[in-house]
């Protein structure tokens, strides 16, 4: 039944014999699987028509009907219409690759000049209550698992500051019960000592819990929805509440209306049908600015990559080629959106892509849980006492050096240009 | 004969008002030198920075700084920016920019009235950022404006002056220096608008995505100064197509 999921899964001897039997019964057996379909009890529920018009679309998408005639006229178009995007995304397009990063070069140099913000991830927990065979955090993954307690969040902080960092994004595994909303608000009441700017990724909240997170000081939530493909989101995300699809689409709509500032959007490449994902996630940018004008809006485009305990896991048909496409298009056809290109990429991809359309990147990147200390000054935290990563990341570039080469690339690196009111 | 460009008091011999937003901040001081800006513009959320970068380091003495709201998404947020950045040093001029649209960037007119009245009640030298109207215009003089500023095309487009008709009218009709503003993507769209009697010319992309920066605000200098010289001349008769009919429609006339 499962047998293309096969790669992602992994037994641990440290499971009792009944864990074990109820991962495999997951993993094998789709009627022992919750409805992923159905709201969970404290789901909020909102009016949106967002979700149909998205799925629709992405149904719809034949991309082997378009021709290289349908990619020129794309090309020449002063404005790009959601035909002309998927005509940008479907294999026609490939030979067009230098014709649409010279125009998404124009456009990202008219819209943000030559400028290219900075920001680093901070992970504070590593509990999960999911199972996404894919992550590395997953709850049947046998790894190090650990909350940082207040005063270890703010020393990381501390550490990643006296860099001259001050964009931060502060991430949870997805556990309610060991990292709830009071303690990420917590968490973020201490970020704002020490950054401008903070955003979170953790899971999908209600509206009552984003308006509390941005009276912390969170301005920006990010969400990936991994795939917009509900079926096969459903082979993917086989327990825990993240098992949800449509409370997790609505996320970004419920954070905009908590209040926050902006929302940041993405489907992991890889997983299923890439340029129908792709179709998806900037749809789901194009309905949602529809609806929210005013609020900022940014998309990333991570593809998969190994995690402890499984260095098979690969991007699978997403080359490089094939995701500077994707971002090409997301850029013509979003010209105003924020491109985030994180360090699982190379230090090669992302000087190049930062030229042509991304406007954001990561850097002093860590995806463990309190090794800051260690990972940037070397030597005295216990190797011991830090919890695993959740992914392997590929450009592990200090905050300094990924300065020093965006400038040296020309760009115009820069830290903040935001302000909290 | 001396041309003086008169704001909030102040006098200034350049009609060139430069953005410091989208390109390297140590290209700033060789920009305003070549470009002959003697106003720049200045992002209060790019400012609000620790010592690393902070683009207040860059902005060569004796240039008067124009802060900007930008960041603020009505008139309440407008305020507390304006009011922070006057603590924060930069002066009391201030450029009231407000959007509720991430896409275009257009400028919300009633809330820019808004945070106007109130900022120049403060003691702010206010140039609202606006949609070319005249009612808004008239509302922004009356609120206490400076000078108003009309967008010429979306900011950033370079597509020059799409609302020509109506920044005209803006000129005709109002008392106050009118700075056209946003989306002037070459200088001799930054000349014609002078010919038209723009009072001054505001310009950030053009410029930024330039090749050499500093070259292009020297360009612009001298477009400005080119229209403006026209438009004080007086802008000789420019005949429609294939000049005028031979035999006059009012030849019958005794």
């Amino acid at each position: 039944m499962n047998e293309e999921n096969q790669v992602f899964f992994i037994d641990s001897d440290a499971l009792s014999p009944e864990a074990l039997e109820r991962k495999h019964k997951l993993e094998q057996d789709p009627n022992f699987r919750t409805n992923h379909m159905e709201y969970m009890q404290g789901m909020e529920v909102i009016e949106s028509d967002i979700k149909d018009l998205v799925l629709a679309a992405a149904e719809g998408y034949d991309y082997s009907n378009y021709t290289s005639a349908d990619v020129m006229r794309a090309l020449s178009n002063d404005t790009c219409s959601i035909e002309d995007f998927k005509a940008l995304l479907s294999p026609a397009a490939a030979p067009f690759l230098e014709q649409m990063a010279r125009k998404a070069e124009e456009i990202t140099k008219n819209h943000f000049g030559n400028t290219v913000y900075i920001f680093t991830p901070l992970y504070i927990a590593n509990y999960c209550q999911n199972y996404c065979v894919y992550c590395g955090f997953n709850c049947y993954n046998n790894i190090r698992r650990k909350k940082l307690s207040f005063e270890e969040i703010e020393h990381e902080m501390q550490v990643i500051s006296k860099t001259g960092m001050e964009e931060i994004l502060m991430l949870t595994g997805e556990s309610r019960t060991y990292s709830d909303v009071k303690y990420i608000g917590e968490a973020v009441k201490i970020a704002r000592k020490y950054f401008r700017n903070i955003g979170v990724e953790i899971y999908p909240v209600n509206v009552d819990e984003y308006k509390y997170l941005h009276e912390c000081g969170v301005d920006y939530v990010t969400v990936f929805q991994e795939t917009y493909n509900p079926d096969k989101y459903e082979t993917l995300h086989l327990l825990g509440h993240k098992r949800v699809w449509p409370y997790r689409f609505d996320a970004q709509e419920r954070a905009l209306m908590g209040g926050m500032r902006g929302a940041g959007f993405s489907a992991l490449l890889g997983l299923d049908d890439f340029r129908k994902d792709a179709l998806a996630t900037a749809l789901h940018v194009h309905y949602i600015n529809r609806r929210y004008p005013h609020a900022e809006l940014s998309l990333s485009c991570p593809r998969l990559r190994p995690i402890v305990n499984n260095d098979k896991i690969n991007p699978n048909d997403v080359g490089e080629k094939e995701l500077c496409q994707i971002l090409c298009a997301y850029r013509i056809f979003l010209p105003f959106v924020g491109i985030t290109v994180s360090s699982r990429e190379s230090a090669e991809f992302r000087n190049g892509i930062t030229k042509i359309c991304a406007t954001k990147v990561s850097a002093g990147v860590s995806t463990g849980i309190g090794d800051h200390e260690e990972k940037y000054e070397g030597g005295c935290a216990e190797e011991a006492d830090a919890g695993d990563e959740q992914f392997e990341i590929n450009d592990s570039r200090s905050f300094e050096n990924m300065y020093h080469d965006m400038e040296q690339g020309g760009l115009q690196p820069v830290l903040n240009d935001y302000i909290y009111v | 004969m001396e041309d003086k460009f008169i704001l909030g008091g102040k006098e200034f011999n350049s009609r060139f008002i430069l953005g410091s937003g989208k390109y390297n901040i140590n290209l700033i001081k060789a920009a305003v030198e070549q470009g002959g800006a003697e106003i720049i513009t200045l992002a209060l959320r790019r400012a609000n920075t620790q010592d690393s970068e902070n683009i207040l380091d860059y902005i060569p003495k004796g240039v008067t700084l124009l802060p900007n709201t930008s960041g603020a998404r009505n008139a309440e947020e407008a305020v507390r920016i304006a009011r922070l950045s006057r603590a924060m040093g930069c002066g009391d001029f201030v450029k009231v920019e407000i959007m509720r649209d991430a896409k275009y960037l257009f400028p919300d007119n009633q809330e820019t009235i808004k945070a106007t009245e109130i900022l120049a009640k403060e003691g702010f030298v206010v140039l609202p950022y606006m949609n070319p109207d005249l009612n808004v215009a008239r509302d922004l003089q009356n609120a206490g404006a400076a000078a108003v500023m009309p967008l010429a095309a979306p900011i950033g487009s370079n597509k020059g002056l799409a609302t020509k008709a109506m920044i005209q009218v803006l000129i005709d009709e109002i008392d106050l220096p009118i700075i056209v503003d946003a989306g002037i993507g070459k200088p001799s769209q930054a000349c014609e608008a002078m010919e038209m009697g723009a009072a001054a010319i505001m310009a950030n992309t053009a410029i930024a995505t330039a090749g050499n920066v500093p070259e292009m605000a020297e360009a612009f200098k001298l477009a400005i100064q080119a229209g403006r010289k026209a438009y004080l001349t007086g802008m000789g008769r420019v005949l429609a197509r294939g000049g005028s009919a031979s035999d006059p429609l009012t030849g019958f006339l005794r």
